[in-house]
């Protein structure tokens, strides 16, 4: 990981970002856009497990992985073919890829 | 009695797919579909001894209908208000024939949506589409029956879950999502031409004669799909060897061994018809119209020495611009070697190397062309690598009859 994240150089992250924040727009403009926000690095991250009696805080990423979330958007769509259309344009938009799963329904 | 029986079974091959597409279109779950589907033809094996109806398909959708409404009553303990609106008001057309959007072209991209796995695809099409049960899909594709029963049963949830959309796509998302569609018939079509297992059967003409069923209906949804109409020529041409490709001792017979009096004349008038019917059409052809072309050129020679190579090799050509793959280009360099020699088709193999090393049919490729030049040691190393790679055991037999036959 470079300081500019997972992009290569400055130029390419700001150039995303702008891209990320036009596309943003372009969701609130066509009612799609609920919530959408960045997260800190992956190495700011600690988990915490609460399932035994005294709870554990363990420092970084529960996974090791090599792709970590970098953000996400809350969307509105009809259907899972608009959700992944929408989410063909975030790709695009922020350079990376993006996995989409519907909320829970109960 | 044995009439009843008779129609059960024609009518669970002919009416199963758009029984099961109604009822999914109505409530909106497949699970509910399948279920209330499988319940009308155990009611029609009840009753039909007593008379069939005149119209069973409709007779079965309003059967199925009638049961996944009393289910949905039964389970209606946490309201759901949009199922119960939907069962009392239904103003949804009736299922009859002749609407472009038929539901079975729904369900058809419903089932063949990228969201899923490929393997879940073809079983979900399999299982909604054709009729077949659990078992028997989980049978042609040698996984436990309880597996099959499991990728069905999360492809369903997947679709209810994620929401994937129970409709044909747009226009211009539709050659996309054709591609895959087609893919799944053509993989069920392979596997059942030469099944990939150690244990399977060699040929399984229930899958064959599933893809070609299934994809008739397609051609008879989408008329205009040149793609549909070549896969569909494609199969036709192929299957019309099947017989012929089977010597009695259970052995592959290639195509320039096979006897040409065995091969199928109505399924070749049938898939040359189709071919004519593309080439008159205008259109730059795809890969499946451009795979049938090549089949039509072989099944018009009535003896392998008279089969026109030079076309065989320009729509080779043709192929490769449009999918410059390795197997492609394998396939290409067999038809250079009948018209430029083995020589220079071998040399066209050796650059394709590195990226065939473990597909059976480079190396037997390879072996038959180092035999043809007479380097027999060369040949029997080739061969060797083959059958290390092959799966299919009538392919092995073939492969291993062709190397005892070179001599020291």
């Amino acid at each position: 990981m470079t300081e500019f994240g997972s992009y290569p150089d400055r130029e390419t992250m700001e150039e995303s970002w702008a891209e990320t924040g036009r596309f943003n727009d372009q969701l609130q403009a066509d009612g799609h856009f609920v919530f959408a926000n960045g997260l800190a690095n992956a190495s700011t991250a600690t988990v915490v497990d609460g399932q035994g009696e005294i709870p554990l805080f363990t420092d970084g990423p529960y996974l090791e992985a090599k792709e970590y979330i970098a953000g996400f958007w809350i969307i509105e769509a009809e259907d899972l073919d608009q959700a992944l259309s929408i989410a063909a344009g975030a790709s695009k938009a922020c350079r990376g890829k993006v996995e989409v799963r519907p909320f829970a329904s109960l | 009695m044995t009439d009843a029986r008779e129609a059960v079974t024609r009518a669970y091959r002919e009416e199963w797919g758009r029984v099961v597409a109604a009822l999914a279109r109505r409530f909106g779950d497949l699970g509910v579909a399948e279920d209330a589907a499988a319940e009308a033809f155990a009611s029609a094996v009840e009753k039909w001894p007593d008379g069939v109806p005149p119209n069973p398909g409709g007779w079965l959708t309003t059967t199925a209908t009638r049961k996944a409404i009393d289910r949905l009553r039964r389970e209606a303990g946490r309201d759901d208000k949009q199922r119960q609106a939907v069962m009392e008001h239904d103003d949804s057309p009736a299922s009859d024939l002749g609407v472009v959007e038929d539901d079975r072209l729904r369900l058809v991209f419903t089932c063949c949506h990228p969201a899923l796995a490929m393997e879940a695809r073809v079983a979900l099409t399999l299982r909604m589409l054709g009729g077949l049960t659990v078992a028997e899909i989980a049978h042609a594709f040698l996984v436990p029956e309880t597996t099959m029963a499991q990728r069905i049963t999360r492809a369903k949830a997947k679709i209810k879950a994620a929401r994937i959309p129970y409709r044909v796509p747009s226009a211009d998302d539709l050659p996309a999502r054709m591609t895959g569609v087609l893919a799944v018939l053509f993989l069920v079509f392979n596997e059942g031409y030469l099944s990939s297992g150690p244990d399977a059967a060699p040929v399984r003409s229930e899958l064959t004669g599933e893809a070609i069923r299934l994809t008739r209906l397609l051609r008879a949804l989408l008329p205009g799909d040149g793609e549909v109409t070549g896969l569909l020529a494609l199969m036709l041409l192929t299957e019309s060897r099947r017989s012929a490709r089977l010597s009695v001792d259970g052995e592959l017979v290639t195509l320039a061994e096979q006897d040409r009096g065995g091969w199928d004349v109505a399924l070749i008038a049938e898939g040359h018809a189709l071919v004519r019917e593309r080439l008159a059409a205008g259109v730059a052809p795809g890969r499946f119209q451009i795979l049938a072309a090549i089949n039509a050129v072989h099944t018009s020679a009535r003896d392998v020495r008279d089969t026109d190579w030079s076309q065989v090799l320009a729509l080779y050509d043709q192929l490769a611009r449009i999918d410059p793959s390795p197997i492609v280009a394998l396939n290409r360099a067999i038809a250079l070697a009948e018209l430029d020699g083995p020589d220079v088709a071998l040399a066209v193999l050796d650059r394709l190397g590195d990226r065939l090393a473990g597909y059976h049919p480079f190396h037997a490729t390879r072996a038959d062309l180092l035999r043809r030049i007479g380097r027999s040691e060369e040949a029997r190393a080739a061969y060797d690598a083959a059958i290390d790679v092959a799966s299919n055991p009538v392919e092995i037999a073939h492969l291993q009859r062709r190397r005892d036959q070179l001599g020291r």
